[in-house]
């Protein structure tokens, strides 16, 4: 039990880290605090998605002293082609070149930083959300606004 | 189809795929520079036909051709990004395609109403993202690519929505909670993926299956079905994850609500079938289990608790809006029966309902238009004073019924024989009662539409009669009309529908 | 030239073509009653032809919405004979409708011309339709043009019987009839109608065959088998003529012909005796019979008393369904007949007795006969031709069912239709006694009324006396697809 526990013991920040995250968003009534906790939440899930790629023992997915084969970008490729055990067709010359040596997988790392892109982008639009939240009603408190909706539509209503 | 395939020149029908999400993309970028929101305006416009045309040249070139699958940057799948299209997507790249077309031809009068003069290029640009996103989420192959899609669309959704600011500012709350619950969904979807990745080290969806099929479903695949299941269905507003679609409908510009009614669930709701189905084999224990007791019991809940609520709404494109989550139910119900009957039901289902919804919503907007009117007892007397309008409103909400003579009756009737080809008579009768719900709150709308005289204006006198601009009713009457034409001939949609089930389902 | 084909078509396109002409002449009220009336005379012509050649079942394939999904016209006797009826009794109550709107001076007569169109050609459809599908299509087609002409007048009542109207009939439609077509054609794997019964051809089992059964009957709602006939008396507050043609003729016959058809052509006589639901039909029909008969005594409002003495009449029909033998379904398609020329010359004598003197309550009437002989005559025509008694058209059904009830062994049933003409002759006659022999209120009528709300019902009542003498040529026009049918039916069990 506690071998399969430890095994995994890098799951229990980010679990802790996503419970923590999704709590926050659940229980604040500022939009702010909320947005914290989301971004808690989905932070998380990169890490998640990191410590996949990771594999012991493995070298950084860098080839050194590259005499014969591609660029970089065809190179971690291979590598990502590699690290699936699909290695695609134009990538083989330089796949046999690094098969003896152990890589980490970075194409988990390439798609967290899309991710990441895509979480600030969310992060700025929910901002903006806020600020323009803050002008219309004055509060970014969750209880205000819809103290302040329902008077709208019980005041609309007459 | 073969005129449809060569519809446009070799060199250009060869990169179609990436070409109907990259113009939108690029086009965005010079939309947002646009000085004036009617140049905005033509650009997205013309994005729109070049969409349009590109759709129906897939749909040739699929049909005639078979699956096209094409490698991004010429890096090949499984390691490259594929854009795969079958039969069960083409469907949706129609949908999307054209229904975008009206929906932007509609959009110049109801934008240039509702959205201030400095933002409308701005707002052109958002929306050809969400456009952009939308359509790289139906063409996409690759899992990751799949969340990177529904986040562009679903971030520019936000802002759009919020734009519906001007009129009411409720729409910045609704925009805001939108954000919160599609991020959650999204994350979820992306975790799922992400276990995926783990269990069979690839992203490509088809070469997931096929691992998949190799290497059986183990538990790691079970956690990625349920966080998968739970992120999609956020997005496709499945009861009870829909909470945040209401308000958003309601408060958004209406333009923005003809659209996303008709096409962002939709898509979702694609992506859902795709992953249940293709990758996850449908006759995996689990998948079937989660067919029955899952899927269907959600959408049977959805389809009364639902139409139940849409019952008693006071504000009209709420009304509608509970509605939608309900024929979402039903889409939901034809999958849950498992059966390539069931989804085939359940993908004309989805086609029927953008037909609908879109011409429901332009109505509504067109009323909004001209009277400024949203709650239901405001419609009143609208028969007198637009009745062009009004007679499309009839029609889109007859069908919502079910009524004969229009495709919401096509669409009930392959349900019902699916369910009871599945043997479920208890989906049969939740579907008639469904439809006496959707019935009263279609009658009340109708109702004050036809029955009641219009409010008396200022001077004590009657409004005159006041005809909605043709952009709007142009594009409201063409969906209105489908809505009657494809009750008489069914076979297209009834062929694109058949054709899609089989695409997934493998039979014939 | 002049096929079998084209004159199916026509009997659709010519209401349709009306219908426009109507909503084009608007302007000029003269014209606009001259095209009804012309596609009035038309359409009859027409379907006089359809009659005699309805034995050769010609098909009109109208349209294939999807592989297995048509549209599609096939003729047969039944069809033809109602086909007939309502348009023959368009002809009376077209020329009545223009005296008593005009009498009235009723609002939006072009809207009401144009709807009346559109119901008489829905309801061409259901006569000749040739499959559950295309029945259902002009049923709900005719639910739905009705609609304005109930709610005609737009006050707050009318709008009130319109929402129940609507609402039973689209519910029953939509939650019972609909489920029970789809069923039909997922077990048949068609919903042609097919001599003999399309379910008993193809072996359905006779529990799930029951289940149709009561699906069917409650879901025809048009029928008005209680309890789904509160749309019936609820459908009053419309105007006269509509009353008269639709809601004595049209529509609800619209309802009993589908059960007549359904019971006929889907299931088949020998079937329906099978399943274990018809028998507790029988009774509810039965019950609704003589039910419907005491609340209609209860009833002072003329049209009100009408209504439910409709209720009962058209239970008739579903009873002679029901009993499921040749001779009580002959007797039922009689009734389709028969109950249609006699209640409409009841209600038109309503109508003429309201555009008068503005008289609704039987209780008011008294005396009006001497002011307005003719007309009092004619009504008691009719009501005594509803009674059953000879020489009158309303004799044949009853006959026909009460021997029919004793050949299936329900000769219980045979006392409620004796009750049933026993409450008729309580609740009927006494307005032609009242007007007769009452001492009238007032010295003279308000206003003459126009010869032309006077004329059809006196038409309508001679009609009534002519088909009594009838019966030898509509029995062996009809006996075939009776006879033909549980022939079929029993060679196929």
């Amino acid at each position: 039990m506690l071998e399969i526990i430890l095994e995994r013991f890098s799951y229990i920040p980010i679990i802790i880290l996503m419970m923590t995250g999704l709590y926050v968003v659940i229980a604040t009534g500022n939009l702010v605090k909320r947005l914290v906790g989301l971004s808690l939440f989905q932070t998380s899930v990169f890490l998640l998605y990191i410590t996949m790629g990771k594999v012991f023992g493995g070298q950084p997915p860098i080839i050194a002293g590259d005499a014969h084969g591609g660029d970089a970008g065809h190179g971690a490729d291979a590598a990502a082609g590699y690290g699936a055990e699909a290695a695609a067709g134009h990538a083989a010359e330089t796949a046999h070149h690094v098969a003896e040596i152990a890589y980490s997988n970075p194409l988990p790392h390439v798609l967290i930083l899309t991710a990441i892109v895509v979480g600030v982008a969310t992060l700025a639009v929910g901002l903006a959300l806020v600020v323009r939240i803050r002008e219309a009603y004055g509060t970014i408190e969750d209880d205000a606004l819809n103290a302040a909706d329902y008077s709208l539509e019980t005041g609309s209503a007459e | 189809m073969d005129m449809l395939a060569s519809l446009l020149p070799a060199g250009i029908a060869v990169h179609a795929p990436a070409l109907i999400v990259v113009i939108p993309l690029i086009m965005a970028a010079v939309a947002a520079f646009m000085p004036k929101g009617l140049w905005a305006w033509g650009v997205t416009l013309v994005t729109a036909i070049a969409v349009a045309v590109l759709s129906l040249n897939i749909l040739g070139q699929v049909s005639t051709g078979g699956v096209i699958s094409y490698a991004m940057g010429g890096w090949l799948p499984p390691a490259g990004i594929e854009l795969r299209v079958d039969m069960l997507n083409v469907p949706l790249l129609l949908l999307v395609g054209i229904v975008g077309l009206l929906c932007v031809i509609y959009a110049l009068p109801s934008v240039a109403d509702e959205i201030a003069k400095k933002q409308q290029a701005l707002f052109y640009s958002a929306f050809l993202v969400c456009f952009a996103g939308l359509l790289g989420v139906t063409i996409t192959g690759d899992a990751f690519n799949v969340f990177v899609f529904l986040e562009i669309s679903s971030i520019s959704t936000y802002t759009i929505i919020a734009m519906g600011a001007g009129k009411d500012r409720r729409a910045l709350t609704a925009s805001y909670n939108y954000l919160v619950l599609g991020t959650i969904g999204a994350t979820f979807f992306v975790i799922g993926v992400g276990f995926l990745y783990m269990a069979t080290g690839t992203l490509n969806i088809a070469d997931m299956a096929a691992v998949l099929e190799q290497n059986g479903h183990d538990r790691v695949t079970q956690a990625a079905f349920a966080f998968i299941v739970v992120g999609l269905g956020l997005k496709a507003a499945m009861f009870p994850l829909h909470v945040w679609l209401p308000n958003a409908y309601a408060f958004a510009p209406n333009f923005v609500t003809a659209f996303l009614a008709s096409t962002a669930t939709k898509v979702a709701f694609y992506a859902l079938i795709r992953f249940v189905f293709s990758v996850f084999h449908p006759e995996v224990n689990f998948v079937a289990m989660s067919f029955t007791w899952l899927f269907a019991v959600v959408g049977v809940v959805a389809m009364m608790v639902a139409s139940m609520q849409a019952v008693f709404q006071t504000d009209a494109r709420r009304l509608l809006a509970y509605s939608s989550v309900a024929q979402v139910g039903y889409m939901m119900l034809g999958l849950g029966m498992g059966t390539a009957a069931g989804l085939s039901a359940s993908m004309l289902h989805l086609m029927n309902h953008a037909l609908m919804k879109g011409a429901l919503f332009m109505a509504l907007g067109a009323f909004a238009l001209n009277f400024g009117v949203r709650r239901v007892k405001d419609l009143a007397g609208l028969g007198q004073t637009m009745p062009a309008s009004s007679a499309a409103f009839t029609v889109a909400s007859l069908s919502l019924v079910g009524v004969p003579l229009t495709v919401g009756f096509t669409s009930k009737w392959y349900l019902v024989t699916a369910a009871l080809e599945r043997g479920w008579w208890w989906a049969v009768a939740a579907l008639m009662i469904s439809s006496l719900l959707a019935l009263a709150y279609v009658a009340r709308l109708l109702s004050a539409i036809w029955m009641e005289t219009p409010p008396a204006g200022k001077a004590g006198i009657a409004p005159a009669r006041r005809l909605a601009p043709w952009m709007v009713l142009a594009p409201m009457s063409l969906l209105a009309f489908a809505n009657i034409y494809f009750f008489f001939h069914a076979d297209p949609l009834v062929g694109l529908a058949r054709a899609a089930a089989n695409a997934v389902m493998g039979g014939n | 030239m002049w096929t079998p084909e084209l004159s199916l078509a026509l009997a659709l396109a010519i209401p349709a073509i009306g219908g426009v002409a109507v909503a084009l002449l608007g302007k000029y009220p003269n014209l606009r009653e001259g095209a009804t009336l012309v596609s009035a005379v038309l359409l009859a012509l027409n379907v006089a032809y359809l009659v005699e050649i309805a034995p050769g079942h010609p098909v009109l394939e109208l349209a294939t919405l999807a592989p297995g999904l048509h549209l599609v016209f096939r003729l047969e006797p039944l069809g033809a004979l109602f086909a007939a009826v309502a348009s023959g009794l368009w002809i009376v109550n077209s020329l009545y409708s223009i005296g008593y709107m005009r009498g009235n001076n009723e609002k939006n007569q072009t809207r009401f011309y144009v709807c009346f169109c559109i119901a008489i050609g829905a309801a061409m459809g259901v006569a000749l339709s040739g499959n559950l599908l295309t029945m259902f299509l002009f049923y709900e087609v005719l639910t739905l043009s009705t609609y304005p002409l109930v709610t005609h007048k737009g006050d707050a009542n009318a709008k009130r019987g319109g929402k129940i109207y609507l609402s039973i009939l689209l519910g029953t439609s939509i939650g019972l009839l609909l489920p029970a077509v789809i069923a039909t054609h997922f077990l048949a794997g068609s919903t042609d109608f097919v001599a003999g019964g399309l379910l008993a051809v193809n072996e359905v089992t006779p529990a799930i065959a029951g289940v149709l059964l009561v699906l069917f009957a409650f879901g025809i709602g048009k029928a008005a088998l209680m309890p789904v006939h509160p749309w019936l008396p609820n459908a009053m507050v419309a105007p006269t003529p509509v009353s008269a043609l639709l809601h004595a003729v049209a529509v609800v016959k619209a309802g009993v012909f589908a059960m007549l058809k359904v019971g006929t052509y889907i299931f088949g006589p020998a079937l329906i005796a099978a399943t274990p639901t018809s028998d507790a039909l029988a009774w509810i029909a039965g019950v609704s019979i003589v039910l419907s008969s005491v609340v209609a005594m209860t009833k002072d409002n003329l049209k009100a008393r009408l209504a439910f003495s409709t209720v009962s009449q058209l239970s008739y029909v579903t009873l002679g369904v029901m009993l499921a033998s040749p001779l009580a379904m002959l007797g039922g398609a009689l009734q389709i007949v028969m109950h249609a020329w006699g209640k409409i010359t009841l209600f038109m004598s309503a109508g003429a007795i309201y555009t008068a003197t503005k008289k609704t309550e039987i209780s008011q009437m008294a005396g009006l006969g001497r002011y307005m002989p003719w007309l009092f005559i004619a009504y008691t025509v009719g009501a005594l031709s509803i009674i059953g008694l000879p020489p009158l058209g309303g004799t044949w059904p009853k006959l026909f069912l009460m021997q029919g009830a004793w050949e299936s062994g329900h000769g219980l049933l045979i006392v409620a239709l004796v009750a049933s003409s026993i409450l008729n002759v309580a609740y009927l006659l006494p307005l032609s006694a009242r007007g007769f022999f009452s001492a009238p209120e007032e010295a003279k009528l308000k206003k003459t009324p126009p010869m032309l709300v006077i004329l059809p019902p006196v038409i309508t009542a001679a009609g009534v006396l002519v088909l009594f003498f009838l019966i030898g040529p509509l029995r062996d026009y009809l006996a075939p697809v009776f006879l033909s049918s549980s022939l079929a039916a029993e060679a196929a069990l």
